[in-house]
């Protein structure tokens, strides 16, 4: 059973009196514990599929089937929960809340899913030792470097054990030093088991993945991993 | 997420913006406070005026010469003349009567009284035994008037404590012969130190008997007779039968008003507690003031953080959870507003009372609780459209704000 399936997704958007289809007929599988980056210019519907793929956004029309189940008619209620449990979101801008520290950021996703402090504290000061932030867990966003608020953000994608990271641009707003380290600490997750799908214009970037989907006027233009 | 967590979030925004916090509290604060120290003026004034009529006896009926037509109290009864006079033998008949307890005639002038080369005004107040117990006066030295007495053979005073004071200093009163007016009276007793009474003050005044007060002023009317009713239940009564037994001696005419003290405590009680309402209801509308600023604070709290409500929902927080984390921070800050504020309003009546001692201006619990809970329901009701707001905005847009 593959872990995506998308089958004849389509997604309209109305602008004014115009209509704009950011994707567009399009299928899509990817297994568990895949590599994929989703390449293409902008507008070419990359982003909306990675919304698409997190539950942040719906479909039109066509089936999205998560671990072989077709979460398009879950209500937003379980939508929300399958994000919270299923799925990691890293951003380019890191999107860490300013007022709360390192610890308390990586700690959002288990308090929002209602886990007791304990644990929560255990797992938080398990993650940042991993992510090599554990002298920094009592610092707010902006008292760190760029590299260190990124891991920050992957210690909280990854801290509800998701079955797929979904990163927007994860290097985009970082140097090329710092950003080389954080696609290795993506690699190594996805090396541990799970699925990573990078959104990416950037060709080197893209070029690291094992398959590459291209996207072209909200349909697959080329996919590396086509059978 | 759990109910510890959401308070803790929700304390952790407000504080996460202080100016804007404190702002809020501040406002809501004011709106509190207000409302707290005006209900507390308000209801003070009220209580001030019931205790100074309570203070003048309790079960008290009230007899004045004339009649008003339209009933109740009317000026022109101060000024013009009466038909037919209230005589000391009226007050003695209504003191036979069966629900009255005691009466006492009561006549009122002003005189010169002099001892040992001092000379002062004084309120003089003729009257009987009776008065005293009616109105609980006691004294300090000697006694009160003899019971009974009315006759002109007894040329008997009472002080009131500032005449002794002004008159005698450091000498001892009771016992010396004192001149009121052209005539010569032995003083038997001085007055309690009572303070202010409404309109007369007991520390000024010198109380003689009613017909050495009459003789002096050369009139045989009375001012007032002042009833007291066996008990609660048979003040109606006995103001029946005062109003009857009159007419029955002024040739069936009422020409006499007889009120109760009740009446008239339940009128001024009536008057000012809806004054209290009044002004609260105008402290109130700085509440809803404040109410309308907690949503519009709200509001920019919401748009400032468009791009945590997305990465919350990204996150998996169902719309609830946010819309609960807002309602939880509005319901904070009015909160602590409405606290502050009550404090403040307790300090403000504190302030009022040490200013005005006789004021006794502590708000009325009905106004704290209603304060309160307003504070309360307007943060949380002017918190649901910002936080619906919150809760129903689209992730992906959130998200690619910031």
């Amino acid at each position: 059973m593959a872990l995506i399936e998308l089958s004849a997704i389509e997604r309209v958007f109305t602008l004014g009196d115009s209509e704009v289809h950011a994707l567009h007929a399009l299928d899509l599988t990817v297994e568990a514990g895949e590599y994929v980056a989703i390449m293409g210019p902008s507008g070419s519907g990359k982003s909306t599929l990675l919304n698409l793929l997190g539950l942040l956004d719906r479909p039109n029309a066509g089936t999205y089937r998560l671990e072989g189940r077709d979460v398009t008619t879950l209500s937003a209620e379980e939508q929300a929960r399958v994000r919270r449990e299923r799925i990691g979101f890293v951003f380019q801008s890191f999107h860490l809340v300013p007022r709360l520290t390192a610890a308390e950021n990586v700690a959002l996703p288990m308090m929002l899913a209602g886990i007791a402090p304990a644990e929560r504290a255990q797992r938080v000061a398990k993650a940042l030792a991993d992510y090599g932030l554990a002298d920094r867990a009592g610092h707010r966003p902006d008292q760190l470097s760029g590299g260190q608020r990124q891991r920050v953000a992957i210690a909280r994608a990854t801290i509800m054990r998701p079955a797929m990271l979904l990163a927007d641009e994860p290097t985009g707003n970082l140097d090329r030093a710092t950003g080389e380290d954080v696609m290795a600490l993506l690699e190594g997750l996805n090396a541990g088991g799970v699925t990573l799908v990078v959104v990416t214009h950037d060709p080197v970037l893209g070029g690291r993945a094992r398959r590459r989907v291209m996207m072209e006027d909200g349909s697959k233009a080329e996919d590396t991993g086509d059978r | 997420m759990r109910s510890a967590d959401v308070l803790r979030f929700a304390a952790g925004s407000a504080t996460g913006y202080p100016l804007r916090t404190f702002l809020m509290v501040l406002a809501m604060s004011i709106g509190v406070a207000a409302v707290v120290m005006l209900t507390a003026l308000g209801d003070g004034a009220r209580r001030y005026v019931v205790n100074e009529f309570s203070s003048l006896g309790s079960n008290l009926v009230i007899v004045l010469p004339g009649r008003s037509e339209t009933g109740g109290f009317n000026p022109a009864n101060a000024i013009t003349g009466t038909p037919r006079d209230l005589t000391v033998d009226d007050a003695q008949a209504i003191a036979r009567a069966p629900s009255v307890l005691r009466a006492a005639a009561l006549t009122i002038g002003t005189s010169e009284a002099s001892y040992g080369g001092k000379l002062r005004d004084v309120t003089v107040v003729g009257t009987t035994a009776d008065y005293f117990l009616i109105r609980g006066l006691t004294v300090a030295q000697g006694r009160i008037l003899p019971a009974g007495d009315t006759g002109l053979s007894s040329s008997v005073a009472i002080l009131g404590a500032k005449v002794r004071e002004e008159l005698f200093g450091a000498e001892p009163a009771v016992g010396r012969m004192i001149r009121v007016g052209d005539r010569r009276y032995r003083v038997i007793g001085v007055l309690a130190q009572s303070g202010q009474g409404l309109g007369m003050n007991a520390d000024e005044v010198i109380v003689l008997p009613v017909s050495a007060a009459q003789a002096m002023f050369n009139t045989n009317t009375l001012f007032r007779i002042l009833v007291e009713a066996k008990g609660r239940d048979s003040i109606l009564a006995a103001k029946d039968e005062a109003a009857a037994i009159i007419k029955a001696r002024h040739d069936n005419e009422e020409d006499v008003t007889v009120i109760t003290q009740d009446a008239v405590l339940a009128t001024f009680d009536r008057i000012l507690g809806v004054l209290t309402y009044g002004v609260a209801g105008i402290a109130g509308i700085s509440l809803a003031v404040a109410g309308i600023l907690v949503m519009n604070v709200m509001l920019v709290a919401v748009t400032q953080r468009t791009g945590e409500i997305g990465l919350m929902k990204a996150l998996g927080a169902p719309g609830h959870t946010i819309r609960n984390a807002f309602l939880t921070e509005a319901a904070l800050l009015s909160a602590a507003g409405a606290v502050l504020g009550y404090l403040i309003g307790e300090g403000g009546a504190l302030a009022l009372r040490l200013m005005f001692p006789a004021l006794p201006a502590y708000p009325p619990a009905w106004a704290v609780i209603a304060a309160l809970a307003t504070a309360l329901g307007t943060g949380l009701l002017f918190g649901v459209m910002p936080a619906n707001r919150a809760a129903r905005m689209d992730p992906v847009q959130a998200l690619a704000k910031r």
